[in-house]
């Protein structure tokens, strides 16, 4: 669907070149949330302003739909964005216009006849949860009401992407929620392909199946959310997982684990999508001989099943314990023992 | 009572040259209203990262803003003489104040208007740009329209500069109050005249303000 190929971008200053995007190779598939995530100054901003050419490229391609956007001269490339959405962390409403004006906007822009646009934002207003407030100015409304004005402004044209650029950003944690949620279910209901930059792994984790981890400019890694979680391998990427998950290795609890735990064994059970939804734990000591302390963990749901580690104190006979480890091997949930002081 | 105070002030003299003033203002408001957009769009489109980059067009705009911005206004009119009889065939009388009362202010309304399109948020425009708008309708309806409460106070400010403008013109035979209080009031030292005479120009003053101030508080939903 996108192909995004060597995609550079240098910006020239005075004393320095520098390159915010370098040498980006990215595909993404029609019909998923794609998520990149960086710290700032990672060059995610430009790249994401790349992709409807708000920058123009030092070099590279960029084609949407199979429609090279990096070859376009400048009326095609308006045609073009008209079928890119894109929302902003600071919505970028008009202030001069009302919440159905707001949306109408991109309508006029695309000429479309008066009462046709009337039905259309109707249609918008309904979709965004805005009803009753079609009237009201932007500077009445809540930060998360314009990001829904923002988000049924970007869907007027039905667009085939959505790019959003920080879109939770500027929002309080429940009103962030409520916008993905809004997302995933326009994601789902339009089959819209979303893009989405952001600096934190609650969004990515909460709405989006492959996620692209941004330094330098350049991606260091990518791939579907569940496997990045579990398996990060650069320290980027380790440091946005612990952003969510919080490092369980290193939480001081495991000292106290160890302290009051003198007899059985504490194993550490790594939940990995399917295996989250069953129930594990019940029947571990219904089948055998055993019992079960949780102790401590995380699971977290991530758009492609859970994703968590969970710590749980075992007594009982040292064979019925090793068939319990080799029973829970069995399934996709990994287990260790941890190191126990006798 | 008011023939006792005034004894030198002709009722029907006073409309004749309200009337004057009025018509010179009016008509140089709606000319500078026009040349000062006009101008201002230039100013803020030509600049570096704007939406024409020009440095030459960028140049030319602002040094023939500065250039009149100078130029005190007594000496423009003078200046303008010539100019004045081509275009107006006179250079006696409320017509030919126009030029030079337009030419004095479009420059200075031009930079209020610079002012207040620098105003309009960025993102806005790239909001506009993502949506695939041609540049006329980000100029239209995008950054004309943002900045409407700031280009309706600048213009107030303009037109009672103006009117005081008009008050100068007076004194080379434009007419209207400022001439009338020069030569009917001063020269004849009747000052009940002056006095009537500036009341009236305060009074207009107050008007313009009041209107402005309505105006842009009516556009601004921020």
């Amino acid at each position: 669907m996108i192909s995004i190929k060597e995609l550079t971008k240098v910006f020239h200053t005075k004393d320095q070149d520098v390159t915010a995007v370098d040498h980006l190779d990215l595909n993404i598939q029609s019909g998923e949330i794609y998520g990149v995530i960086g710290y700032s100054g990672a060059g995610k901003s430009t790249f994401i302003r790349l992709l409807n050419r708000l920058e123009d490229p030092t070099s590279g391609s960029v084609t949407i739909d199979k429609q090279e956007i990096t070859s376009m001269n400048k009326n095609d490339l308006r045609l073009a964005r008209q079928e890119i959405g894109m929302i902003f962390q600071h919505f970028n409403l008009l202030w001069s216009r009302t919440v159905k004006d707001n949306i109408a906007f991109p309508l006029e822009i695309a000429k479309m006849p008066k009462e046709k646009r009337e039905a259309r934002v109707k249609e918008l207003v309904e979709l965004v949860g805005l009803k009753g407030r079609e009237n009201a100015y932007p500077s009445q409304l809540s930060g998360g009401q314009k990001q829904r004005v923002g988000i049924a402004r970007a869907l007027a044209n039905k667009p085939k992407v959505l790019l959003c650029d920080e879109a939770t950003s500027a929002l309080d944690p429940e009103t962030t929620d409520s916008i993905l949620d809004l997302l995933v279910d326009i994601n789902e209901k339009l089959g819209l392909t979303i893009i989405l930059i952001t600096h934190e792994m609650h969004v990515i984790r909460k709405i989006c199946h492959r996620v692209a981890v941004m330094e330098n400019g350049k991606v260091v890694e990518q791939g579907d959310v569940l496997d990045v979680f579990l398996h990060p391998k650069r320290p980027v990427t380790k440091k946005f997982v612990d952003q969510v998950m919080g490092d369980p290795d290193q939480d001081h609890s495991l000292d106290l684990i160890h302290e009051n735990y003198k007899s059985g064994k504490v194993l550490r059970l790594h939940f990995v999508g399917e295996s989250t939804n069953q129930a594990l734990i019940s029947e571990l000591s219904r089948e055998f001989k055993i019992d079960l302390n949780i102790l401590h963990g995380k699971i977290t749901q991530t758009q492609k099943g859970a994703y968590g580690t969970l710590f749980v104190h075992v007594e009982g006979d040292q064979d019925e314990i090793e068939r319990a480890q080799a029973y829970i091997q069995d399934t996709s949930v990994e287990v260790e023992v941890i190191p126990n002081v006798q | 009572m008011f023939n006792k105070l005034f004894p030198n002030v002709e009722l029907q003299d006073m409309i004749t040259a309200t009337n004057e003033t009025l018509y010179m203002t009016i008509i140089s408001v709606l000319g500078t209203l026009f040349l000062g957009i006009i101008l201002g769009l230039l100013l803020f489109l030509s600049r570096p990262g704007g939406l024409w980059e020009n440095k030459f067009l960028n140049w030319v705009t602002a040094a023939f803003v500065n250039v009149f911005r100078a130029i005190p206004f007594i000496i423009l009119i003078l200046l303008l003489f010539p100019f004045t009889d081509f275009l107006m065939g006179t250079i006696r009388g409320p017509k030919a104040a126009l030029p030079a009362l337009i030419i004095g202010a479009a420059p200075f309304y031009g930079r209020l208007v610079e002012i207040a399109l620098r105003e309009v948020d960025k993102g806005v425009v790239e909001a506009a740009k993502s949506m695939g708008a041609k540049n006329s309708t980000i100029i239209f309806k995008v950054l004309l329209k943002e900045s409407m409460p700031a280009l309706v106070s600048g213009l107030t400010v303009t037109a009672i500069a103006l009117i005081g403008y008009t008050a100068v013109a007076g004194v080379i035979g434009a007419g209207g109050l400022g001439d009338f209080a020069y030569f009917y009031g001063f020269q004849r030292s009747d000052f009940d005249v002056v006095f009537v005479c500036t009341v009236l120009i305060v009074l207009i003053v107050f008007i313009f303000q009041f209107i402005g101030d309505i105006l842009t508080r009516s556009l601004d939903k921020r």
